[in-house]
């Protein structure tokens, strides 16, 4: 008894009291294929601005039920229109928000990888054949968009039936990207904004997936009921020309 | 290496201790001196969040006091916040999914007591609280000693339920185990190792521990 007392009086000394007690930044979720442009972005907001936000990274879909089972995020950044569109249908939101960026998608084969890469899917289609496409990743069609566009433009080429059983789903295109990146799969249809990152951009070889292959990403942003005026600055911000720059930078369009 | 994780991690063992710890040794006795009817399902019951997959229990806990709810808006309407996606929601999580580690070494420890050292005891005229703070608890301590190290241990290892119920929020719910999976998406696979390699030490120092203890503390030698 003493000696656990001792050990948790310890571990209190140590740490600290948990949680809730401390004033914290405002918490955002935001889709995976921001994982890096997002990070930046805070950063800068950060330095401008002196106030921080968190991020927290998922799939749009992960996250849009996280919001709707009552989690405390302040504003939501997704990788399409639907999931927002959803919570706004819910009453969760401040109202229908604003299309922040258009992501792309790219067939990226990591280095040593017997894929070859084309905007045509000319390679993946021909490594298919042969039988050489061992695993291939893409984000979980389910949860993540990006997933979704990777469905569709798989089946525009006449390649998702025969793919499917090879099929590695990411539970986030983060997570697709992982297994693309590491040569855990001949390759996958991953994010731009994602292999446009100088970590990754070096592990392999790409090509950009024409927007006409599937529907387009148009990457809707809402602030949620409970946001904070620190939050609604952020989202200000996000449309600016300084966040705009980074997202152009990233390998998102700028909506139109 | 994120600390904050790592604080949550370390109070979410002390705190799944300190809330199962006592219902675990009332708990644990009864299962070891008395027979009633059930007492198999009891038992079963008891042991079902060994062999249950942690999403069984994310999802009824999720169904159960999820926002939308009539338990969890009235959760909400009483405290501020969800109960999901708070560290009391993880905690609320861990108890459960660590009642086969607490109670089952308990009901051991209290199963090896012979029938007759009690019956000694009363006869010696100790009052069964006396009886129970002298003569079981000290010799049943190896028992309560591995359930609270087990607790700990497991409570540091889990992740699914954790990933469910917490969802990940830094200085909150982001625990130690979901830190590492959370910099891994991220690319980060430095901090991702630092935070692997801190969670195999603590927990390989943590089973060391156990059994040094129980060694010097196993009532054979006592």
């Amino acid at each position: 008894m003493l000696r656990r007392a001792c050990l948790a009086l310890f571990v209190l000394r140590l740490f600290g009291l948990p949680d809730g007690v401390t004033q914290r930044p405002p918490t955002i979720a935001a889709a995976a294929n921001l994982n890096f442009a997002l990070t930046e972005i805070a950063n800068q907001f950060e330095r401008e601005r002196g106030t921080r936000v968190e991020v927290v990274f998922g799939a749009s879909g992960t996250l849009t039920r996280q919001i709707r089972d009552g989690a405390p995020f302040e504003m939501f950044l997704a990788a399409d229109e639907e999931f927002p569109n959803q919570l706004n249908a819910a009453g969760l939101t401040r109202d229908g928000g604003a299309v922040y960026a258009i992501g792309r998608l790219v067939l990226f084969a990591p280095n040593g990888s017997r894929l070859k890469v084309d905007e045509r899917l000319d390679g993946l289609s021909r490594l298919l054949n042969a039988g050489g496409v061992t695993r291939f990743a893409i984000a979980n069609p389910e949860v993540a968009p990006y997933g979704r566009a990777a469905e569709a433009t798989l089946r525009k080429h006449g390649l998702w039936d025969p793919i499917r059983s090879r099929l590695v789903l990411g539970d986030s295109i983060a997570q697709a990207a992982q297994f693309a990146t590491t040569g855990n799969a001949v390759g996958g249809l991953i994010a731009y904004s994602l292999v446009k990152e100088p970590a990754l951009a070096d592990k392999g070889t790409y090509a950009l997936i024409p927007q006409t292959d599937h529907p387009p990403l148009r990457q809707r942003m809402v602030l949620l009921k409970q946001a904070t005026p620190v939050v609604a600055q952020f989202y200000h911000y996000m449309q600016g020309p300084a966040a705009r720059a980074i997202l152009v930078k990233s390998g998102y369009e700028a909506p139109r | 290496m994120d600390w904050a994780a790592l604080r949550i991690s370390l109070w979410l063992g002390a705190g799944t201790i300190a809330i199962l710890l006592p219902l675990g040794v009332w708990f644990g006795r009864l299962l070891a001196v008395r027979d009633f009817r059930g007492k198999l399902l009891v038992e079963a019951l008891v042991t079902v969040p060994l062999v249950l997959p942690p999403t069984v229990l994310g999802f009824y806990l999720l169904l159960t006091f999820g926002a939308r709810s009539p338990i969890g808006q009235a959760f909400q309407s009483l405290v501020g916040h969800p109960l999901p996606f708070s560290f009391q929601g993880l905690l609320l999580a861990s108890a459960i999914a660590n009642v086969p580690f607490v109670v089952q070494p308990i009901q051991r420890g209290f199963e090896a007591i012979p029938s007759d050292v009690r019956d000694a005891a009363a006869c010696c005229g100790l009052t069964p609280w006396q009886q129970f703070r002298r003569i079981e608890l000290p010799l049943a301590w190896p028992g309560v000693l591995t359930a609270a190290i087990l607790t700990f241990a497991h409570t540091l290892g889990e992740f699914g339920v954790v990933l469910m119920v917490g969802g990940n929020l830094p200085g909150q719910t982001r625990t130690l185990s979901v830190a590492i999976y959370d910099r891994m998406q991220a690319f980060d696979d430095r901090s991702a190792g630092i935070m692997a390699a801190t969670l195999l030490a603590i927990s390989v120092a943590t089973l060391m521990t156990t059994t040094a203890l129980s060694r010097r503390l196993s009532p054979s030698r006592g």
